[in-house]
């Protein structure tokens, strides 16, 4: 008797079912986690994307720690600070770090590590992070003493996650690809092996200082695969072999809530609509301010973002996120009006409309075309230019896109600070160039009165709302994906600490 | 035949050298490739860093003569995005590509060839119509649905076999059978039409009316004909599959040469990208180039043997 085709087929399978692993989850104390992008090589100095700084701060650790819940630094690696003068910074370090390669950690570990990342030739992916620090210096085995190239009110935000310390003889001996290959830090989870890109195995660290804000950590191990699939991730997370996803489309989200628990979390990146008042061809219709005005009054953002962000997300009364200090809404603000938008449109001699290219990168062509639909309806006919992020912000830097639609992410960092300053500090990104604005918005970023600042902010947010620089559109939200046992808390910096998670 | 092997070579040559000069042209033209690995984050003054750091702000052509030069004395640089040698990315990532190019090419032959004979035997018997619906099915269905709904019924549902990665051959079952099944109909086709031509000469008649046993016929004398134009397709079919499926890739979780491809041109890690694109055009060029000498050998006058 020969065999039929199914009876080939499910003994084929049965004895691909025999040789399947067994898989992790609760009952081996195993966290699974998904990642869509491939993390970066794991030197926290030259990482750009999310899912890379994520598995850093499991294994490094800097001098300070954020308290998302009530705002205020702790002392990580450090154990206290002071600041003897506006430009130093003076740390006292713990005595009972260790790390995971056994070395003890004192103040050479910071002194090295820092005074290393700094130099340009190292290649510090983002300069905001460290070109404030001019030097580092020793004062004994657990003192150091940060002198400061410039005040900067962003320097306690650096040190709480972007400026971890590496183990100084290992690292002089190895450099930096020698670090993201084999990283040894101080943090709640070590490394134990990686397939750069594909899979990555972290284990508790039980060495950690019980005095460490990221001490505690329940889970004994966390795989992270890269899965480039979404629909991949779904799979795997209904059935089982995925514990942890992100960045679910709101309508999947939707889909998916019945089977798996869904959580959505506002984030610190921000969606909106940049108009330049200057082109590169010398004429813009934007550069009426009546014009920039009927943009904004012209499109239903509140609509946009019911249909589109859904979830957390939060229509925007300034170019900012709320959950940003400085961040205020006692703005002008921009009713959705239509007629007022046309009646603007008149005065300033468009009564027959008018042609804007629209350039967006990083954004939903969907929500590009909705605001395309919208200004329509008063008369701005809008070409659509969707381009990648790099050819779009180089566009919008050559003056060559002057409505240009993207978003922004303040490096996950609650400080209005990361956002304004790009825009309108006077750099590449600026088109505005108002010498008062840049001038408030340096004040404020150096500054240490947090007073002074909130002041200085207050004043620029309203000049860009007045002048209708940029139409704010949304607050982004992340939708997660759990297993039903996991216990999992999102932040609005977008950093997932698995070292508060545990099962249920 | 030596003079056509040269003839052949020499234009495989230029084929390598155009491939690489337009694809590194093509990615200057995307973007500046400083701002995009700097990142949605990275500002200006990064960006600029990061211009200086990797040499992008010398002319287009120091670059690209600086990169064959490296490339002749073997060295495809560093990856910018993974800060680690490119050969090393590159050795790492064509198992998986060349252990699913080959076996899916392997099982789509060996189910193709068989077919497309018995198809040709009785053009419009109920064995062609089913052959046939087998073949328009696979071209007709995205290999991205069908690697989902593989996914949910034999991962999901059943459990039978992993949903993703390589960890273990099982991984393998999928996605061969699913990227197998993409390559499948255009050669059974092939194989089903040049067979019946064949089929149909009076050669094969006198064969049949000599008496000779029916495989004999087929095999011997049928196939070696219409075999040809087969030879061709599965050459450039091979050189797709050992691509590397982004599509199946990208599904299956499956860390092969089509997805770093992909992501490193997103990224802008340009010696990556480069890297990848030589190796395939070199890939594309010798199985073109065997397909030619194959052929050769088996139809004397394509070699001007008169």
């Amino acid at each position: 008797m020969t065999p039929s085709l199914t009876q080939i087929l499910l003994s084929g399978a049965a004895v691909a079912m025999l040789a399947t692993p067994v898989l992790a989850d609760k009952a081996s104390d195993t966290l699974n986690v998904a990642f869509s992008l491939e993390p970066e090589p794991l030197d926290t100095y030259k990482i750009a994307g999310r899912e890379g700084l994520i598995l850093a701060r499991h294994v490094y650790d800097g001098l300070l720690y954020k308290d998302m819940d009530s705002g205020t630094f702790k002392g990580l690696l450090a154990e206290s600070w002071s600041q003897p003068d506006p430009l130093t910074l003076e740390f006292k370090l713990r005595r009972d770090v260790t790390f995971h390669n056994g070395a003890a950690f004192t103040a050479d570990d910071v002194v090295d590590t820092l005074n290393t990342v700094i130099k340009p030739d190292y290649g510090t992916r983002y300069a905001i992070s460290v070109d404030w620090i001019a030097r580092v210096e020793k004062v004994d085995d657990y003192t150091v003493r940060i002198h400061m190239a410039k005040p900067f009110a962003g320097a306690f935000e650096m040190l709480a996650g972007s400026l971890p310390i590496y183990p100084h003889a290992y690292f002089d001996a190895v450099g930096s690809a020698g670090m993201a290959k084999a990283p040894v830090g101080t943090g709640p989870y070590r490394l134990v092996s990686q397939e750069p890109g594909v899979k990555y195995v972290l284990e508790r660290w039980d060495g950690i200082s019980p005095e460490s804000p990221k001490a505690g950590a329940q889970i004994k191990t966390i795989v992270v695969r890269t899965m480039p699939e979404l629909n991949t991730q779904y799979a795997e997370l209904m059935s089982g072999k995925l514990d942890w996803m992100w960045r679910i489309p709101p309508d999947q989200a939707d889909r998916l809530a019945s089977r798996v628990q869904i959580v959505s979390a506002p984030i610190m990146r921000i969606s909106f609509l940049n108009l330049a008042p200057v082109a590169a061809s010398g004429d813009t219709p934007l550069k009426d301010l009546r014009v920039r005005q009927a943009v904004a009054h012209a499109i239903d953002r509140d609509a946009i973002t019911r249909a589109f962000a859904g979830g957390a997300s939060e229509v925007l009364k300034a170019f900012c996120n709320p959950a940003q200090f400085g961040c205020t809404d006692a703005v002008t603000q921009y009713a959705y009006d239509p007629d007022k938008a046309k009646a603007l449109l008149a005065e300033a001699g468009y009564k027959d409309g008018l042609s804007l290219p629209m350039t967006f990168a990083a954004m939903p062509r969907p929500v590009a075309e909705a605001i395309a639909a919208d200004l329509a309806k008063v008369g701005i006919t809008v070409q659509l230019d969707e381009l990648q992020y790099a050819a779009g912000v180089s566009k919008w830097r050559e003056r060559q896109a002057p409505a240009f639609f993207s978003n922004w992410g303040s490096y996950g960092v609650g400080d209005v600070a990361f956002l304004l300053s790009n825009f309108f500090g006077g750099g590449a990104d600026d088109l505005v160039q108002d010498a008062e604005l840049s001038g408030w918005l340096h004040e404020a970023d150096t500054a240490t009165d947090p007073e002074l600042r909130k002041a200085d902010y207050a004043k620029a947010l309203s000049r860009i709302a007045d002048e209708a620089w940029v139409v704010p559109m949304y607050s982004f939200n992340v939708n997660y994906g759990l297993s039903k046992d996991l216990s999992f808390r999102p932040y609005p910096d977008e950093f997932a600490r698995f070292w508060q998670s545990s099962w249920k | 035949m030596l003079v056509y092997l040269l003839r052949r070579l020499a234009v495989a040559l230029c084929v390598c050298v155009a491939v690489s000069a337009l694809s590194f042209g093509l990615m200057f033209v995307v973007g500046d490739p400083a701002v995009a690995i700097a990142g949605a984050g990275g500002s200006a003054r990064d960006a600029e860093a990061i211009r200086h750091a990797y040499g992008f702000d010398r002319p287009y052509v120091v670059q690209y003569l600086g990169w064959v030069g490296h490339v002749l004395r073997g060295d495809f640089g560093q990856s910018i995005y993974f800060n680690m040698p490119v050969t090393e990315i590159v050795r790492a990532r064509l198992p998986v590509t060349a252990i699913l190019g080959g076996v899916s090419f392997t099982l789509a032959l060996v189910v193709a060839v068989p077919l497309g004979i018995v198809a040709a035997r009785k053009p419009g018997g109920l064995t062609d119509r089913l052959a046939l619906l087998l073949a328009v099915t696979g071209q007709a269905v995205p290999s991205f649905w069908l690697g989902l709904m593989a996914i949910v019924v034999f991962g999901v549902w059943h459990g039978l076999v992993p949903t993703s990665g390589a960890d273990t051959w099982q991984g393998y079952i999928l996605p061969v059978v699913v990227l197998a099944y993409s390559a499948m109909p255009a050669m059974m086709r092939i194989t089903r039409s040049g067979m019946i031509e064949v089929l149909g000469t009076d050669y094969i008649r006198s064969a049949e009316a000599k008496g000779l046993p029916t495989w004999q016929v087929i095999v011997g004398h049928a196939l070696r004909n219409a075999i040809l134009p087969l030879v061709s397709l599965a050459a450039l079919q091979l050189g797709v599959l050992l691509s590397g499926s982004i599509v199946i890739e990208s599904v299956f979780a499956l860390n092969g040469l089509g997805r770093l491809a992909w992501e490193s041109l997103l990224r802008a890690d340009l010696p990556v990208v480069q890297a990848v694109i030589l190796i395939l055009s070199l890939v594309y060029v010798v199985l073109t180039t065997a397909a030619d000498l194959v052929n050769a050998w088996l139809d004397p006058r394509i070699r001007g043997v008169r």
